[in-house]
């Protein structure tokens, strides 16, 4: 907790995300954009922490993060994310869909291309909840159940399922690459195929019964058919999307709303999720009991687990996440967060970084986490 | 009417009142709304169109300021840490913690002030740099207040460590010298420097004996002539008693000491021993507490309570804090004797000095135009247990009326209103209903808002806004034509009678499309289902299609029939229900039994006398249809009833 850096930025902060950083290169990500909702006049900002050339110093770490460029953003940023290192896609309240360009030689942000009005109803606009991409494709959904597909560099509107939900839409990801997975405020997740014409999902999953919305959805980075989930009572749930209704496991993680939910892009070992109830959960799972545990569990919180392991399969090539015996499979979580008790909305991890941004206008980076 | 404490500042707001017009106005939490009116004295005559224009009125700026912001933030996490620190705790483990509170809150707003001055710095516009910097030298009085009552009321030293936290009090505030030192240190011959003396002087009064001796040491060095003076004054310095708690020894052995100490400063002064050097002179004037010397460097002491704290230093360091007032009030007479009237802060300060906690909160909240360190102040204070006797005439009692009143204001902000909620909590008389009102009152523009927004409301079981918010956001989707949406919200609302008119909707829908929209929503209803009759039944309705759609027959019949004889179905849809069994009786198969076709016989007749009874005019045509309708039915409903007896008769025989 000692190496996790406070800056207070004078907005509310719903969402960070690392900047991506080349992919050959090793080096931690330097630079991350936030967005801001609930103020009179909101804000797409960039920022860097530390300075170049200082990496391996003790004095990195004192870098405080430094403001680079900052755009104006209509309406709040219900969400956001990289579509490469310079192109950052938004979600706005206002139904629009947003890619701002990111001049790195210049240090200034602008927009690059606009879908204004996206997500309406019949007369008015209706606020986008999510975006994904997977450059050059850009898929957001929204409060009035539509999913949209986009190409970046095209200015029209690849795709429209109309009536794709008859509730809201929280959240969207990737499952490949014609194929997305959303998540509604009735508790169902849905599987999209672009490759199939009409308004019909390809696949439902729920929890049956049960109607608790969920807000977040990740996938597993490298094994596709493993997707997590964030709900409103703080539920983290684990789904196998190859394998019936019902997810793998529940845990609870938290007493509120979980905003967001992600696997560690690198370690998929590793997951973290944030919430209403102003925590910041970092999850460890050790797919054989051989794995030393390197964290102590200073805060273990109570977990639980509803499905058995998967008859006959082979045990190493499923995935920790999937392993129900818990004999062998470890799961330790930690708070990553000193007390806190505003809202974290939003995390972003990306080699031993992590970002995350609160209600209580606060932004707080941590460059040593133990992935 | 009470008399007021100071006269009412007049606010100018411009085009406004220009034609002898009326004002009228409405209050805000924060702020006034003022108008023109067209009332006139006599007469209920017009007076002309009215101004189009309302105009805001704002008592506090600084809540809008970016910088300030974070003040408002950072302060908010140490109160709610100051309200859990545990009441059953020993009461003398709590005072270190009440002292580190009031030492993070004072860091935080030395952070704000810093930044204030490094933009104030860099900015080019006046107005702004003007703005600033009077933010910055209200920011400097509050901190400078607050380490005031932090020294006196929450830590409460005795005397002896007394005087050593006002020494720190002043050195934290009077930090110029330690800018002057530096000059005067880099300048090529730092003895020669105009502002040399200024420096030991002001050490010397600071009571920072090291320094001012180091500094002497290098004067002494170039004049060897007059080093055995030089040498006499540094041992002077060096051996002038400082009270050390830590140690063993008691205030009276100190005192003893002190006074030996003083003694001898003394008589070296009446044996003219510095006579040779005015400068030394002076400072060993100083050294035995001459008033007149210390007030004639009132430039140097700056403020009438540094010139206070300098004189007990060297007249009488081991004060009690009940002796303090008296010298503050000759002090200040003292030094302020050539201006005029003490301005706001010096009658804060004095009033801290007498131990009159009520005044400084009183004087503090009329001179600033925020309610923010008063609130905090007061809070922390009557965590101290310090402000227990007093009771308001008015609200609850001072730490809760000033609380909510600062929290108030954070609420009118379209972004600091979630801090607010944190500040009413605890409040235990008022907090609570402030909370209902201003929350139903936040604008929903977004879902994600909605249910930050709820879950507020959830964990406070405040069950009366939760209902009305989800009505909110149900209308809403409603109106926007989202049904599926609007469901689900009055499903979290539990509002049957919400519930029922969407329900209604989504039938009159299948009834003009043939079909049902919002499947996924309807298929999963569960036991949400049982919120009201009508919900039921689409819930079942739909599963009756469901049914018939997977080839189900006998099945979706029974279920058909029981939507009518258990009276779920409302009995405006029977005829629909009806119509929808109709395709069943014409299978080849006998789905329907004997008896149940009896019911179904049943129920038609019940319905069709109960339309002949009350029968509106209809067009004929619609008529016509509806007879056919029924003919067809009937027709239907016999030849079942036929197949049914053939059927049952022969597997019995």
């Amino acid at each position: 907790m000692e190496c996790i850096n406070a800056k207070y930025v004078s907005q509310k902060i719903s969402k960070t995300r690392w900047r991506p950083v080349p992919a050959a290169s090793l080096q931690q990500p330097r630079s991350f954009a936030t967005g801001s909702w609930d103020n009179e006049a909101n804000q797409v900002c960039v920022w860097t922490v530390g300075e170049t050339g200082m990496v391996g110093e003790d004095d990195e770490l004192e870098g405080d993060p430094q403001l680079l460029c900052e755009c104006k953003h209509g309406g709040d940023v219900l969400d956001m994310q990289f579509l490469d290192q310079d192109r950052l896609v938004t979600a706005s309240s206002t139904g629009a869909v947003t890619i701002y360009k990111l001049h790195a030689d210049n240090q200034t942000l602008s927009v690059a291309h606009a879908w204004d009005a996206a997500h309406h109803y019949q007369r008015a606009s209706a606020p986008c909840t999510g975006v994904v991409c997977s450059s050059p494709d850009v898929v957001s959904v929204g409060e009035d159940g539509r999913v949209i597909l986009y190409k970046a560099d095209q200015r029209g509107v690849v795709r429209v399922i109309e009536n794709a939900d008859s509730s809201t839409i929280h959240a969207v990801t990737f499952l490949q690459t014609t194929k997305v997975l959303t998540v509604n405020s009735i508790g169902q997740l849905k599987l999209w195929d672009f490759r199939q014409q009409g308004s019909e999902p390809a696949q439902i999953l729920s929890l049956t019964g049960d109607r608790v919305p969920l807000h977040c959805v990740d996938r597993h980075p490298n094994q596709q058919h493993i997707v997590a989930t964030g709900g409103q009572d703080g539920m983290l749930c684990i789904w196998d999307v190859r394998q019936g209704n019902m997810p793998f496991s529940l845990m609870e993680a938290h007493s509120a709303e979980m905003w967001e939910v992600h696997f560690h892009p690198s370690n998929p070992d590793h997951l973290f999720t944030c919430s209403e109830d102003g925590s910041l959960l970092h999850w460890e799972t050790s797919s054989g009991s051989d794995t030393p545990s390197f964290l102590q569990g200073r805060n273990t919180s109570v977990m639980s687990r509803s499905a058995a392991a998967p008859a006959g399969g082979n045990q190493s090539l499923i995935s920790a996440w999937l392993n129900g015996d818990s004999s062998k499979g470890r799961l330790e979580t930690t708070h990553m967060l000193p007390s806190q008790t505003l809202s974290v909305n939003s995390l972003d991890v990306l080699g031993q970084c992590l970002v995350c941004g609160t209600d209580g206008e606060a932004v707080y980076i941590n460059r040593r986490v133990p992935v | 009417m009470e008399e007021v404490d100071v006269e009412p500042t007049t606010t100018l707001i411009p085009g406004v009142g220009l034609k002898q017009k009326h004002v009228g106005f409405e209050w805000g939490p924060g702020d006034i709304l003022v108008y023109e009116t067209n009332f006139k004295l006599q007469g209920a005559g017009s007076g002309g169109p009215g101004f189009p224009f309302v105009h805001v009125v704002r008592k506090d700026e600084d809540i809008y300021s970016p910088i300030l912001r974070k003040l408002f933030n950072e302060s908010h996490h140490i109160f709610v840490g100051l309200q859990n620190i545990k009441d059953d705790m020993p009461s003398k483990n709590k005072k270190p913690q009440f002292v580190s509170v009031s030492k993070n809150y004072r860091s935080v707003i030395r952070a704000c002030m810093e930044e204030l001055q490094q933009v104030a710095v860099s900015t080019q516009d006046t107005s702004l740099v003007a703005q600033y910097s009077n933010q910055v030298s209200i920011l400097l009085a509050i901190e400078l207040i607050w380490n005031l009552c932090e020294v006196l009321f929450i830590d409460a030293a005795p005397a002896g460590i007394l005087l050593l936290h006002l020494l720190d009090w002043v050195r934290l505030h009077k930090a110029d010298v330690d800018e002057k030192v530096r000059e005067v240190l880099q300048s090529e011959s730092p003895t020669h420097h105009h502002a040399y003396w200024e420096v030991v002087i002001s050490f010397v009064l600071q009571g920072r004996m090291d320094e001012a001796r180091q500094i002497l040491m290098k004067q002494a060095n170039l004049q060897p002539a007059s080093r055995p003076i030089y040498q006499l004054m540094d041992s002077l310095l060096q051996k002038m008693p400082i009270f050390n708690p830590g140690s063993t020894q008691t205030l009276t052995e100190f005192d003893v000491k002190w006074r030996h100490w003083h003694e001898e400063c003394d008589r070296y002064l009446q044996d003219n021993s510095f006579a040779s050097n005015r400068h030394l002179e002076t400072i060993c004037k100083i050294l035995v507490g001459d008033e007149d010397t210390m007030l004639e460097h009132k430039e140097l002491l700056g403020t009438w309570y540094h010139f206070l704290v300098s004189r007990l230093l060297f007249f009488h360091p081991t004060v009690k804090p009940s002796e303090l007032h008296y010298y503050a009030q000759s002090s200040m007479d003292m030094f302020l004797d050539s201006r005029s009237a003490p301005e706001p802060l010096d009658s804060i300060l004095l009033a801290a000095f007498e131990f009159d906690l009520h005044q400084v909160i009183k004087d503090c909240s009329i001179a600033l135009n925020n309610w923010w360190f008063v609130a905090h102040l007061t809070d922390l204070l009557d965590h101290c247990k310090l402000l227990q006797s007093h009771n308001l005439h008015f609200g609850s009692n001072l730490r809760e009326f000033l609380v909510l009143e600062y929290a108030s204001g954070l609420f009118s902000h379209h972004s600091l209103w979630q801090l607010a909620v944190d500040y009413f909590d605890h409040c235990p008389e008022f907090g609570r209903v402030y909370l209902e009102l201003q929350i139903e009152r936040v604008p929903l523009e977004t879902e994600r808002k909605a249910l930050k927004v709820l879950r507020i409301c959830e964990q406070r079981q405040m069950n009366e806004q939760v209902r009305s918010i989800c009505k909110i956001m149900a209308k809403r989707a409603l109106s926007n034509n989202r049904l599926g949406s609007a469901l689900s919200w009055s499903i979290r609302a539990k509002d049957a009678a919400f519930a029922t008119l969407i329900s209604e909707r989504f039938l009159q829908d299948y009834c003009t499309r043939g079909s049902f929209s919002d499947l996924d929503l309807i298929d999963n209803l569960g036991p949400a289902m049982l919120l009201s009759d009508r919900l039921t039944f689409l819930g079942k309705y739909r599963e009756f299609h469901r049914l018939y759609g997977e080839m189900r027959f006998t099945e979706a019949a029974k279920l058909l029939l029981s939507l009518m004889t258990a009276k779920i179905a409302p009995r405006s849809f029977w005829m629909t229900l009806l119509t929808d069994a109709l395709p069943l009786l014409e299978q080849k198969e006998v789905i329907f039994s004997v008896d149940q076709t009896h019911e179904l016989m049943f129920c038609l007749e019940e319905l069709t006398s109960d339309n002949s009874e009350t029968k509106p005019e209809r067009p004929a045509q619609d008529e016509d249809i509806e007879s056919t309708k029924l003919e067809l039915l009937r027709l239907a409903l016999a030849r079942n009833l036929a197949m049914a007896i053939v059927k049952e008769g022969t597997v019995e025989a």
